[in-house]
């Protein structure tokens, strides 16, 4: 009986606690505080191979942080397919970490919740001031006009890999430079019985790095210059087919990568099953594999004619990892410092060789060890010919609208069924539709 | 308040006890009185908090144009009236057609998959009613599937419906030739039949189990007296087994339903976040449309309205099977 | 504790079995345990397979046998601590859920009052929500109470407990109800004579005679909460994360880890699997007098 008693005091206190708090909801303490100055929670992206490599690869760093500056740094290194959530979560609950990795995709729209602290001349001049970033990784950091929602912390950009051996076999003397001599390339090592390019046909944030290139080349955007979605305009739905195509048409991508969405693409590379690979800053991932790096080679990704550079020779897009200061940090001064001390020059070339990454950071970018051959490719593409996705507030919703559309082009594809122009605007058109209004 | 509160006494006052009770009940009566809601309060509270008041919130925000801007801070975000109701039955813009879309697949899958359970449970507990040599064995073998963890099931499935080294893929093409292909299970339209296939392994066991239990109930007498008057095995079990199991089938067919209704755990695990149009389950739909587009408002009016179809679907469905039953007070 | 009686009225009628009753059942249930077994077999045999097995064209046998993937289970994930995790979690929501669901049925089996119906009719209808409704909104309940009082309930094992309990309440509660209604009154009367109160039949007396209703309850609860997917990977982090969602870090890894994946699946079944099948003569016993009466 009495710990029946004890069970409903308890109950009726909860309940109490429930009304008290069911008509509040969401959070309202608004900018940082330092009220916790030692300690700090930082979420990191899954950039290794494994979230134990991440942890290896950034607790001596987080060590060295602590030496120098008495803060320690509680590290949670987030998988990807729970990353974006993880944000949302602490976003509407207001419990989150205090620094933390972000696509760089998915500045504008995490800027749009306003949950992130925007980095004014201020807050840019604490950590040595703006103009210690590469440009095109600044333009990945949030809308134009306002002031960046995060840093450029590890930059990326997409290469053509190439198995050597098979392309020797094939008697190709060089990678292709346009699609038209890959798909010319693709059919002779088809010839050979090896499959030619690797795609990841079921994600859609894959998708749309591909899609997004395919219509830079062909002077087109997804969005107008005033952030309306614009994915019915016949060069876009002409990029968006002829990516299609090289499963549909050209045949260079095998059917069976339609339903690919774990990287299976990188594995089938790595194993010399297949010749070609569009991938951002692949080789940790490769070497984790076992695939030595003298088996293949790294050139730019192809264009449609000509060189790549900027323009419609964009052969990449912006990709990379940025980092950001939750709003709501109870250690402000802490969280900048953090920064700081990650896009430091020192920090900025441990981390970026574990990674296999390009530092936006200029110098540390003049560090030997991304000057080899590799790296100048990426480094190359990097700062000249890439270009940063749609900065717009709908940017995550653009990703999963179109991207899921060329998903379901690619199942077409897969299946047999032909992918006319009609089909992918019709596919293209029910897409924007579903867009937010706003 | 006042109160209606005793012992249920059909029986009792005939009982020797009632007399020597009568010095408790008095000094007892405000225990007594206060005793059955104080057991069912540790439950009522806890499902207000995890169910009712969640729900109520839900449904506010059904009414809030709830999207990334306004996240942050949900009680800022402006009222939209029936706004998101309006944009989630316009079917003939996108959005209401994907989600009638969505909920015409998820009616299907679930009347096949429902179905289909509730026929190879069925079936398998009235083979299995008398003894024969394995039949322990066989049972133990059967209700693994729903014994097992839902990740660990469907990531299974996932593994043998793979295109290029699935199992599904090796029998039907490599070693029987029944297709001129590989066929694709998880992507386009063959994923309606992967995850049906999944359903079904996954949650006929259920529906044998309680068949199972079901048919103890049954008096052997009846058998018996059917047996007497001439009636063969097969006549058996259409004439006694299955009338005998009505009640039983009624709720373990709207369990099932519901279940497999709100199913979200097999199409995430089998598809991942953005599910092929064919297979394309409505829990999963609207999770999307909340989480990964970011718009809770929308989200929420679209739960709202799949439980308003819930409610109807089982009230009218307990109305028409009750028919002819006893009305029973608890269930 | 006695094993129940499972063997009770069983058919076995007089009338022998016909030849077509013989086939179909030998055809169907061959059948059935073909369909039931090869997922089995699958994730039994690939969890032994070196992982170029598992990666490449499916194949029957393995090409060599290995334990490895058993091995690495431990060290790609934390698998031990995912494990513990879902340990503490699924053993407590289980006897939370148990005990009220004891306390709530004994009360509606036993008593009239005020607001029964209204009560068995709101609790079963909870059955029926949809998942997805409530997902966001008690999330922010359980951060709301996390800041008004500083009971952390978001992100932690307490809350999941909360959460992952009252999913199996409402089938818990109807279904002791049904089989608490079978255990014949007269039972506590005779214990409320002897002097013990209400509570005291309802431990002494009413408890013991329905323990096969109770253990089937308690698989139930801890079957639910062992493998829920979708509250559990919004409100874990890598401290509280439970193996239905740790799972998932195999496979979010540069390559598919199938062997591994597989090993532990395996690993994460057998608990569950084995406490069901040795439990399976209480719940068919629990399920018979309770649900389905």
């Amino acid at each position: 009986m009495r710990s029946i008693r004890a069970a409903a005091t308890g109950a009726v206190t909860l309940s109490l606690v429930l009304a008290a708090t069911a008509c509040g909801g969401g959070s309202s303490s608004g900018g940082g505080s330092n009220d916790s100055p030692k300690t700090l929670t930082y979420w990191a992206s899954n950039q290794g191979a494994s979230i134990a490599v991440d942890q290896q690869v950034l607790q001596p760093e987080l060590d060295k942080f602590q030496k120098q500056t008495g803060i320690k740094v509680k590290l949670e290194v987030v998988p990807w397919t729970d990353l974006l959530n993880r944000i949302l979560t602490a976003t509407t609950s207001g419990q989150g970490p205090d620094v933390l990795n972000i696509g760089n995709s998915w500045s504008a729209s995490l800027q749009a919740t306003g949950a992130l602290l925007p980095w004014d001349t201020g807050n840019f001049a604490k950590i040595g001031g703006k103009d210690r970033f590469v440009d095109s990784a600044l333009g990945s950091t949030g809308a134009a006009g306002k002031d960046p929602a995060a840093v450029p912390l590890y930059s990326m950009a997409y290469a053509l890999y190439y198995n050597k051996k098979i392309f020797a076999d094939a008697g190709i003397g060089q990678p292709p430079a346009t699609w038209d001599e890959l798909v010319a390339d693709g059919k002779k090592i088809q010839a050979r019985g090896k499959s030619a390019l690797g795609a990841e046909g079921s994600n859609p944030s894959e998708n749309i790095h591909h899609v997004f290139v395919f219509a830079k080349q062909r002077g087109a955007d997804f969005f107008t210059a005033d952030g309306k979605p614009d994915f019915t305009d016949p060069k876009v739905v002409d990029a968006v087919k002829s990516y299609v195509d090289l499963m549909a048409k050209d045949k260079v991508i095998p059917t069976g990568d339609a339903e690919y969405a774990q990287n299976q693409s990188v594995s089938d590379f790595a194993k010399g099953k297949q010749a070609m690979l569009l991938w951002q800053s692949a080789s940790a991932n490769l070497k984790s594999q076992g695939m030595s790096e003298d088996a293949y080679g790294i050139a730019p990704v192809p264009v449609i004619s000509g060189t790549p550079g900027p323009g419609t020779q964009v052969d990449s897009m912006v990709a990379g990892i940025n980092l950001a200061v939750f709003k709501n940090t109870h250690n402000l001064d802490g969280a900048t410092k953090f920064v700081k001390f990650m896009t430091s020059d020192e920090e900025q070339k441990v981390l970026n060789k574990a990674y296999s990454t390009i530092p936006p950071v200029k110098s540390a970018q003049a560090d030997p060890a991304f000057s080899t051959p590799a790296n100048t490719v990426l480094k190359n593409t990097f700062t000249t010919s890439a270009a940063a996705l749609p900065q717009v507030a709908s940017e995550s919703q653009f990703e999963t609208a179109v991207g899921t559309a060329v998903k379901d082009l690619f199942a077409d594809a897969a299946a047999g069924r032909a992918v006319t122009t009609d089909s992918v605007k019709a596919a293209l058109q029910k897409a924007q539709q579903q867009m937010p209004a706003a | 308040m006042t109160t209606t509160t005793a012992f249920k006494e059909p029986v009792r006052h005939t009982t020797p006890g009632a007399a020597a009770r009568e010095p408790r009940r008095r000094t007892g009566r405000l225990r007594r009185v206060s005793l059955p809601y104080l057991l069912l309060l540790p439950a009522l509270l806890l499902e207000l908090l995890v169910h009712l008041v969640p729900m109520v919130i839900g449904i506010v925000m059904s009414f809030k144009e709830l999207t990334q801007f306004y996240i942050r801070d949900w009680s800022t975000a402006p009222w939209s009236g029936l706004g998101n109701y309006k944009v989630s039955v316009d079917f003939d813009a996108p959005v209401g057609q994907a989600l009638l879309h969505s909920f015409y697949v998820t009616v299907g899958f679930t009347l096949l998959s429902v179905g289909l359970c509730w026929l190879i449970g069925t079936a398998a507990a009235v083979f299995m009613q008398d003894t024969f040599r394995g039949r322990g064995l066989l049972r133990a073998l059967f209700l693994v599937p729903y014994a097992l963890p839902v990740y660990a099931a469907v990531i299974t499935w996932v593994f043998m419906f793979q295109h290029d080294n699935g199992l599904v893929n090796h029998v039907l093409h490599d070693q029987l030739h029944l297709t001129g292909k590989p066929s694709f299970w998880l992507i386009g339209d063959n994923s309606f039949y992967a995850l049906l296939t999944v359903s079904v392994w996954k949650g006929w066991p259920f529906a044998f189990l309680i068949v199972m239990a079901g048919l103890q109930n049954i008096p052997r007498e009846l058998y018996e007296a059917a047996a007497l008057d001439g009636a063969g095995m097969w006549q058996q079990i259409r004439r006694i087994t299955l009338p005998s199991l009505r009640p039983v089938n009624q709720v373990l067919v709207l369990v099932l339903f519901l279940w497999t209704f709100n199913d979200f755990n097999t199409p995430y695990v089998l598809f991942g976040r953005s599910a092929p149009e064919a297979a394309d389950l409505i829990s999963v739909h609207i999770y999307q449309a909340s989480f990964v587009t970011w718009n809770f408002g929308t989200g929420s009016a679209m739960s709202v309205l799949l439980l308003l179809f819930l409610l109807v679907v089982t009230g009218v469905y307990l109305l028409f099977t009750s028919r002819g039953r006893r009305a029973s007070a608890d269930v | 504790m006695s094993s129940p009686p499972l063997a009770s009225p069983r058919r076995n009628s007089p009338t022998a079995p016909p030849r077509s009753f013989l086939w179909s059942r030998r055809i169907f249930l061959t059948l059935l345990t073909g369909f039931v077994l090869v997922p089995v077999y699958v994730m039994v045999s690939s969890s032994l397979k070196p992982l170029a097995d598992v990666t490449g064209k499916f194949r029957w046998l393995p090409s060599g046998l290995t334990i490895r993937p058993y091995i690495d289970i431990w060290s790609t994930v934390p698998l031990a601590k995912y494990f513990m995790n879902s340990l503490i979690v699924a053993g407590a929501a289980t006897i939370c859920s148990v005990v009220i669901a004891v306390f709530a049925a004994y009360a509606v089996s036993r008593y009239d009052f005020r607001g029964k119906r209204v009560f068995t009719v709101t609790v079963l209808s909870t059955q029926m929500f949809p998942g997805i409704l409530f997902l966001l909104p008690l999330f922010l309940i359980y951060v709301n109470i996390g800041n008004a009082t500083g009971i952390a309930l978001f992100g932690s094992r307490g809350g999941l407990i909360l959460t992952y309990l009252t999913f199996s309440l409402p089938f818990s509660i109807w279904m002791l109800i049904g089989y608490f209604d079978s255990v014949p009154r007269d039972l506590d009367e005779a214990a409320l004579v002897d002097g013990c109160g209400p509570l005291g039949a309802l431990l002494r007396i009413v408890v013991p005679a329905a323990v096969p209703g109770i253990v089937a309850v308690a698989v139930y609860a801890f079957m639910t909460a062992w493998g829920e997917v979708l509250f559990a990977s919004v409100m874990t982090n890598d401290a509280t994360r439970t193996l239905a969602v740790g799972l998932q870090g195999y496979s979010t890894l540069n390559n598919v880890y199938w062997n591994q994946i597989m090993a532990a699946s395996l690993v994460v079944s057998v608990p569950v699997v084995a406490g069901f099948l040795l439990l399976q003569r209480y719940l068919v016993a629990g399920l018979t007098a309770g649900a389905v009466k």
